[in-house]
């Protein structure tokens, strides 16, 4: 068992880093998590590696740490509905709303190891006949290198690719490689990954016409979650969209974006309510 | 409730694959090879048909171009389930009217996951 008061030097650790709360009661959740992290680190147990993570001065162990109490998990076109979403509402009014040569720019906050930008980047290859030449940058971040380098890489297990891709979209987009598949390069080449933890600026990431931030904010506190949703409008335009998880809401932690009326998870920003069907729930 | 045909010649297969689909609400038929496989959707055609390929008497790939040519035999959505693991494979299959394809080793959730890429079940 963890001691109680490595518990709270841990959860004091993360949540100062990467805005993760761990309650206390979280003992369990350490202990599945750090015990790999400690072999892999070569210790002998997880009482010796947090001995070494307070040691540390570089405080190299405690991102390890937090990094490893992050939760990564994702899959292909999680939910179907973002996608959805994304496809029928989203692209058919940014297409006609944004001019002849101009980008429309997505970004997919805590993006793991990379299968919603990749999922996004299919639709967008299988919409493109649809999409008026209009060009596309989907940006997408983690604070976690070990997810990045693996999204970065395309490459992903035989169990990887049967969770939410259909087999069409498997022979379409993915090259075999072994009993690995990797994403094929022009699907590769239309996302950008870049190393962000969401507890700083946003603002050298530039503007997005839409932001994939699903399932992220569920880990962290109240004020926390302001904070982010706060930059995210800032850069956002007025017909920007937020695209979030389906037990989330912005009710109460935000009055720059207000849900859409009848489309779980999207969000529009409430100075474009009223030309809208919007209505704050 | 809908049905689902569960064809492979391995009976422990059979079982374990039958467990996860009557756990996502089907009643569900077995059958050892494709033959049987084919009497059994004449007798009744089901919804789905959960499929192996390396069988005795017939394969999964001939019980499915067979099935097509069968009246209504358009209607059942065919997963194939097979340790036939490579691209060459999978794009036969869908060629020969397979409508989804799972890579053995399987679990539950990605039974799942195709039945509802296909339509057979809703997204939870």
């Amino acid at each position: 068992m963890i001691k109680q008061d490595d518990i709270t030097f841990v959860a004091a650790e993360a949540f100062k880093r990467s805005g993760l709360v761990l309650s206390a009661d979280k003992g369990y959740l350490l202990e599945s998590r750090l015990a790999p992290l400690a072999r892999a680190e070569g210790f002998p147990s997880i009482d010796a590696l947090l001995t070494a993570a307070r040691r540390d001065q570089g405080d190299r162990l405690l991102w390890a740490i937090t990094e490893a109490l992050a939760t990564h998990e994702t899959f292909f076109f999680r939910d179907n509905t973002p996608f959805d979403l994304f496809k029928n509402d989203i692209l058919p009014v940014l297409t006609r709303a944004r001019g002849a040569g101009s980008t429309i720019r997505i970004w997919c906050a805590a993006c793991s190891s990379g299968q919603e930008p990749y999922s996004l980047a299919m639709l967008l290859e299988e919409e493109r006949a649809r999409l008026g030449g209009k060009r596309f940058e989907i940006i997408a971040t983690d604070m976690a290198p070990r997810v990045l380098e693996k999204a970065e890489a395309g490459v992903y297990s035989q169990f990887e690719v049967q969770r939410g891709l259909a087999i069409q979209r498997l022979v379409q987009h993915f090259e075999q490689n072994g009993d690995q598949w990797r994403i094929k390069p022009n699907i590769r080449q239309m996302v950008n990954f870049q190393k962000h933890n969401l507890l700083e600026p946003i603002a050298s990431l530039g503007t997005f016409d839409v932001v994939f931030c699903r399932n992220v904010l569920i880990y962290f506190d109240p004020e926390t979650k302001k904070q982010v949703l706060s930059r995210i409008a800032r850069q956002t335009p007025n017909d920007g969209y937020l695209i979030m998880g389906a037990a989330e809401t912005v009710v109460g932690l935000s009055k720059d974006f207000v849900p859409v009326e009848g489309k779980r998870g999207l969000y529009v920003r409430s100075e474009a309510g009223s030309g809208r069907t919007t209505r704050a729930a | 409730m809908k049905t689902c045909l569960v064809v492979d010649d391995s009976r422990v297969i059979r079982k374990v694959a039958r467990k996860i689909i009557e756990e996502l609400d089907f009643e569900c038929v077995e059958a050892a090879d494709g033959s049987e496989a084919l009497d059994a959707c004449r007798k009744q055609m089901p919804d789905a048909v959960l499929l192996d390929w390396n069988m005795p008497v017939m394969n999964g790939l001939d019980f499915v171009k067979a099935l097509r040519r069968e009246e209504a035999g358009d209607q059942p959505v065919v997963v194939f389930c097979t340790t036939e693991n490579d691209m060459a494979h999978i794009t036969e299959a869908l060629r020969a009217g397979a409508d989804e394809y799972v890579m053995k080793p399987f679990d539950g959730d990605i039974i799942e996951s195709k039945f509802q890429q296909t339509g057979l079940l809703r997204a939870s």
